[in-house]
Parts: structure tokens; sequence; C-alpha cells
């Protein structure tokens, strides 16, 4: 008896756990209530609210809740002379392909969103990709680096430069910057931004400085956390300098067991370095390195500084480049809506129409520069080399145009 | 390969080692008295760093704010024990609700309660520290030796002698204390040694409190060494050291420090070698190989789960 009893009182405990829990989780969803079709616009937001990234997710959210505050207390979005008021609606992807998969496909068919922004980094951005395409349905994913993304899908965009174009910035910096004839790359072959990234920034390297200038070229695999074998490796090879295409959660890990083992030359990085909170978990052992990025918060000026403003007072942090291309991918997603000239109710019509204005958009002036997308969906926009200074700011350091 | 750079991966090899083989001394001890392996047993070493990253973060706003101002290494030792002190109190707390009203069902039971329990944890620290990988305090500054061209921290040093003292002090309770002499004689023989007056009860919840608070100890060097930490580092690092328990022989505790570190080894070495990418293909199809040829582990015996030493 004492031992039912035991068990019974478990299981009460654990299921007000669980209802706790999904009371909690619901209360995003809840906030918004459902409004009829004729004026309200719902857009998908399949982030990374927990997983591997979560400060990925949460930036998106801060940034398009921004967004949909200022448009809804103005009084909604005009598009043909109807108003409609925003609703978005956020769906976590777990920061897994699959997930991402599933979380979209749900939003399109269930939520039946006129359009998607995000996920956000290409191991998710490139299933979700597939998905939205196969259901025509726009989306713009504003941090997702990696070419297929994009790639012969008519219907998909994203808000950032690619890496075959981050690749060479970071080659040709430190060589500029350096003086570096031999480079190492350190990165996860089970993701595809790094391992893409990496790639290209070998060719690029090779191309300047002859075959085998990549000197070392070791690999590690998704939630590794020990990384001295690789850097074991490396520090034999004797690079000038070690390219790391990162998240900001692998490479504090990294550049602390690189210091450990006797490292002492520059580390470069690429633009998944300033997301999330990389000083917070890194402290002083990142200071001083560099990292190509879509936009530097420090030395900021016009819409740029009122979008950090605004987020500062919102939010209390400064927004790192997640939050300002989500910025500028769900602006110019508004703005595709609106050059529809008005919206026929028809869900695919729309869809359709919001696709053929998000390509006809010319010189987008975001606060992450100017955009223009190209046929495949890929904006032509600038790169910034930012350096991190004394006191953990991402400091302009250089701006390189292709 | 020559010979700094293969000391400075054994140097490597030596550190990653003393984790595997101290959670699997976890699994080891509760499966020779249970004859169950406890699957929360790596969600346990999860909360115990996150205990220890509570206790290491209240030591230092303490310090800081002047009310007890304490020295760093005093925080390090006072972090260490009273975590281990807190996590044993979780691991008896999981044998007693988790496992004892299981313990005459089936097996199958037993080993889904802790996979179960493991998931419990895991989203209760989840609810309470939200998924935000959290930075462990570092309580003393990491200073590299150069020994012979072998790069050395401190560190380092300070985890493979701890984890070494730790085995030792376990090897001496296990065989010359009287709580020892009860756990290897309720090893031998659960159902008659409770008939000479030890409560099984008692050896069971005193078995998990040494094995979490071994599994607590790795936690907080693990938090010195690899300083991020999330709710989801148990999960891999669980079935890891669970490998090495089996590959050291169940119910072995040399075996499984031994296999601990063999697991160190043979991860660091193939990932020097080949591409890391196959680093857990190669290392675990090896440790298959093992198994077949010794199906009851390095030191195991057949239809045998006596505490050997």
């Amino acid at each position: 008896m004492r031992t039912r009893l035991m068990f019974g009182l478990f299981l009460c405990g654990v299921l007000g756990l669980l209802l706790t829990l999904s009371a909690c989780g619901d209360k995003d969803s809840e906030e918004a209530p459902r409004q009829t079709m004729q004026d309200v616009i719902r857009i998908g937001f399949p982030i990374p609210l927990t997983g591997d990234i979560p400060d990925v997710g949460e930036s998106t959210r801060n940034a398009a809740e921004m967004i949909r505050k200022q448009v809804n207390d103005a009084g909604g979005l005009e598009v043909g002379g109807a108003i409609y008021q925003l609703q978005f609606i956020y769906d976590d992807n777990e920061s897994k392909a699959e997930s991402a998969v599933s979380a979209t496909t749900k939003l399109i068919t269930v939520d039946e969103v006129l359009a998607i922004i995000g996920p956000q980094a290409s191991k998710q951005a490139v299933p979700a990709g597939g998905v939205a395409d196969n259901y025509k349905t726009p989306m713009i994913s504003p941090w997702s680096t990696n070419p297929n993304t994009t790639l012969n899908r008519p219907y998909v965009f994203r808000g950032c430069f690619l890496d075959p174009f981050q690749g060479p910035v970071a080659a040709n910096f430190v060589t500029e910057e350096f003086g570096a004839t031999k480079a190492a790359v350190l990165y996860d072959i089970a993701s595809d931004y790094p391992k893409g990234l990496a790639e290209y920034f070998r060719k690029a390297f090779e191309d300047i400085h002859g075959p085998g200038s990549v000197v070392a070229f070791e690999t590690f695999t998704t939630r590794d956390v020990d990384f001295s074998a690789q850097l074991t490796n490396i520090l034999r090879a004797n690079p000038d300098v070690l390219f790391v295409p990162q998240y900001y959660n692998e490479v504090p890990l990294i550049v602390r067991q690189a210091n450990s083992l006797g490292w002492n030359k520059p580390f470069m990085g690429s633009d998944s370095w300033g997301s999330g909170d990389l000083m917070g978990l890194c402290g002083d052992a990142c200071q001083g390195h560099f990292f190509s990025t879509h936009y530097a918060a420090a030395g900021a000026t016009g819409a740029t500084k009122d979008f950090i403003d605004g987020y500062q007072a919102a939010y209390g942090k400064t927004p790192d480049d997640v939050a300002a291309l989500t910025w500028d991918s769900v602006n110019i997603m508004l703005q595709a809506i609106r050059d529809t000239g008005g919206l026929s109710g028809n869900l695919s019509r729309d869809r359709d129409a919001v696709k053929n204005a998000l390509g006809a958009i010319k010189d987008f002036d975001g606060i992450t520069g100017k955009m223009t997308f190209t046929p495949d969906g890929d904006p032509i926009k600038c790169a910034v080399v930012v350096q991190i200074d004394q006191e953990g700011q991402f400091s302009f350091f250089k701006s390189v145009c292709p | 390969m020559n010979l700094t750079f293969f000391l400075q991966n054994v140097v490597n090899a030596l550190q990653w080692g003393s984790f595997y083989a101290l959670i699997a001394l976890g699994y080891s001890m509760v499966y020779s008295i249970l004859m169950l392996f406890n699957f929360a047993h790596g969600d346990i070493f999860m909360v115990g760093t996150y205990i220890g990253f509570a206790l290491t973060t209240a030591f230092i706003a303490l310090s800081a704010a002047g009310i007890v101002v304490l020295p760093n290494w005093l925080i390090l030792i006072l972090t260490i024990i009273l975590a281990m002190l807190f996590t044993s109190c979780l691991g008896m707390l999981v044998e007693r609700i988790g496992y004892r009203p299981l313990r005459g069902g089936p097996r199958a039971s037993a080993a889904i309660t802790g996979l179960m329990i493991g998931i419990i944890l895991q989203t209760t620290v989840l609810y309470i520290m939200g998924a935000q990988r959290v930075l462990f305090p570092s309580l003393i500054q990491t200073t590299t030796y150069n020994v012979a061209g072998v790069a050395v921290t401190n560190i380092k040093i300070m985890i493979v002698f701890v984890s070494i003292a730790l085995m030792i002090a376990l090897h001496q309770f296990v065989q010359h204390s009287k709580w020892g002499m009860a756990m290897r004689a309720m090893a031998f023989d659960y159902a008659v040694v409770p008939l000479m007056g030890i409560s099984i009860n008692t050896i069971a919840a005193m078995t998990f409190a040494i094995g979490s608070a071994l599994a607590a100890a790795a936690g907080i060097m693990y938090g010195m060494a690899y300083p991020i930490i999330d709710p989801s580092m148990g999960i891999l690092f669980g079935w890891k050291a669970f490998v090495a328990a089996i590959l050291g022989g169940r119910g072995s505790i040399m075996g499984a420090c031994i296999a601990g570190f063999l697991i160190g080894f043979i991860e660091i070495f193939v990932a020097t070698i080949f591409p890391s990418t196959l680093r857990d293909l190669i290392a675990y199809s090896i440790i298959f190989v093992i198994l077949v040829f010794r199906p009851h582990g390095l030191f195991g015996e057949p239809y045998s789960a006596r505490l050997r030493l």
C-alpha cells in the first residue's frame, strides 16, 4: 500500500509540474486572440527557442515583437487601402533540423501564415527552406549564410550575405592584417554553416597562398566539449592564425583550451561569433580577436542607432546581429506585403504576390545596409570586420564590400 | 609522432578519462549491489555540476558583498564538499522514490524508471535555469606550465590528482571499513546477506550516495575544465561512462576506473590520428571488438556481479 501511495504522490507531483510548464509555454500564443481572416496578417517564426542556440531564438523574438508592437500600436499595416493587424506566431524548432521541418510545416498548413521569417541557423534553414518552397510560401531566413538555403528555391530569400562571400573576406583579412601565410581551421563537421564556411575559407586562402597553406583542417562534432586532440594537432602544424567559424557556445571552450595548450596567436571568427552571449561566456579570453559580421553595434548612427536604443530600452541589452537582421527581414517582408497593392484573402494567390513583390524590391534601406535581392533570393550587401575590444564591445574595424 | 606530441596527448587523455572513470564508478557500484543500471546517473552528474555552479556563485557573491570573505581555494574546497553532500542526498532521494518501490518488480521497469528520472531531472533544471548555457565561475586562474614542450595547466593537474585520490579513498573505504565489508557482502548475495542483519535499504542508499557524490566531484571539475554548462550535458557523457562501466566489467570498481581512462585515451588518440569526425565511430568500434572477445568486460567474471577490487 505504502508503495502505491508513494507512487501516486509522485505521479501527482509530475503532473503538477507538467501543468505549470505547459501553462508557461502557452502564454505567447494566448496573448493575441485569433481574429478573422480579413483584418489579420499572420507571419510564422520557426525559431530556436530551446536547444543549442536559444539566445538566437530570443533575439529573433525580441526584434520581431518590437516591430509588431510598433505597427499594431500605430493602428496596423495598411495594404491597398485596408488595415491589417499583425499576428506573429513563434514556434520552437529546438535547434534541430527535423523540428525545423515540422514547425515550418505546421505554421504553413495549420496556422496558415502568409509568410515565414526564419529559421536562423543554416542547419535548420536549409531543410525548412525546402518545406516553404514546396508549399509555395515566401520565407526569409535572416541569418542563414549557406547557399543551399535559397538555391533553386524561388520562394526562399535571406537577409544576410553568403558563406562563399564571407570565406574570402576572412581569408583576405587575415592575409592583410596579420600577414598570415599559414592558416588552420577548426570546425563542426556535423553542422551546415561551419562546414560550408570552413571549406570556402580554405579555398580562398589556398587561392592566395598556394595549395597546402591551410596546414591543419580539423573537425569535431556538435556537442563536443573537449578539443584538446584537435588543438594539439593544430599547434604542431604551427599556423599563423586559427579560423573558427563556430557558434558562441563553442568559441569560449575552443579559445580557452587553445590558450591553455600554449596558443598565443590570433583567432579569426565568422558572423556566428556575434550572436548570443559570447562575452558573458568567454570573458577576457576572447578580447582582441576579430570576426566578420553583418553590423557593428558600437559606433552606429541614424536608423541603426534608433533601433539599438529602442532595443536597449525594451530588453536591457545591445541587439546582436540576429536581432538586426531579423529587424531588416521582417521590415522587408512587410514592405513586400504593402507592395502587393492589396490582399485577396486567397492564401496561395497572396503568397505568390508577396514572393513576386520581394523579388522586385530595389535598394531597401535596412539597418544592416542597402539590400537588393538577386534572382536567387540572396541580397547584395557589405560585410564588416569587428574586433572585440577591452570592454568586450564589438567595435568596427573594417568594411569589406563585394 | 614525436615524443612531446605523444606526451601532450597523454596529458589531454588523462584529464578527459578522469571524468569517465569517476562517473563510471557510480554505474558500477549500483549495479554490483542492486543488479540494475541507474540510467539517471548522467543527469545526477549534471545536477551535481549545477549545484556546484549555484554554490560557487553564492560564495563569490557573499565574498564580493563582504559578508563572508573567503579565499578562492577555500570556496573551491567548500563547494566540492557541499556539492558532494547535496548531490548524495539527491542520489538517496532517487533511490528512495524511484528504485525502492520497484525493487521487487521486473528489471525492465527499474531501467525505464532510471530513464524517466533522468528526463525529470533535466527538465527541472531546464525549467529553473532556462535553456541558456551558463558560465561556470573560474575560481582558479588557469596557469599553463611548459614542461619540456608539453603544456600542462594547474587545472589539469588538479583534476587528475583529485580523481585518483577519490578512487583510492573509495578503494580504502570498500576494502577496509565495516560499511565497505557490508557492501561487498551485499554484492555477493543480496538475498541472503539481509538475513545476517544488514539492511539492504541502508546499503542501497549508501551506494547511491557515494556514486552521486563522486559524480558531483566530477561535475565541479568538469565545470572548471569545460566551463560552459547546459542541462543536457549529462546525456551523452552518461552514456559513454555507462560504456566504460560495461567495458570495465559490471560491478568492478577497478575495472570502471581503468576502462574510464581507456575510453579517454582511445577517444583522444583516435581524434589525433584520424579525422576527428570518425572519433566516436572508431573509438566505439574498438570497444565493441573488445566486448566481443571479452563479453564480461576487462575485469568481469561470468555469472557474477560481485564487487571486486
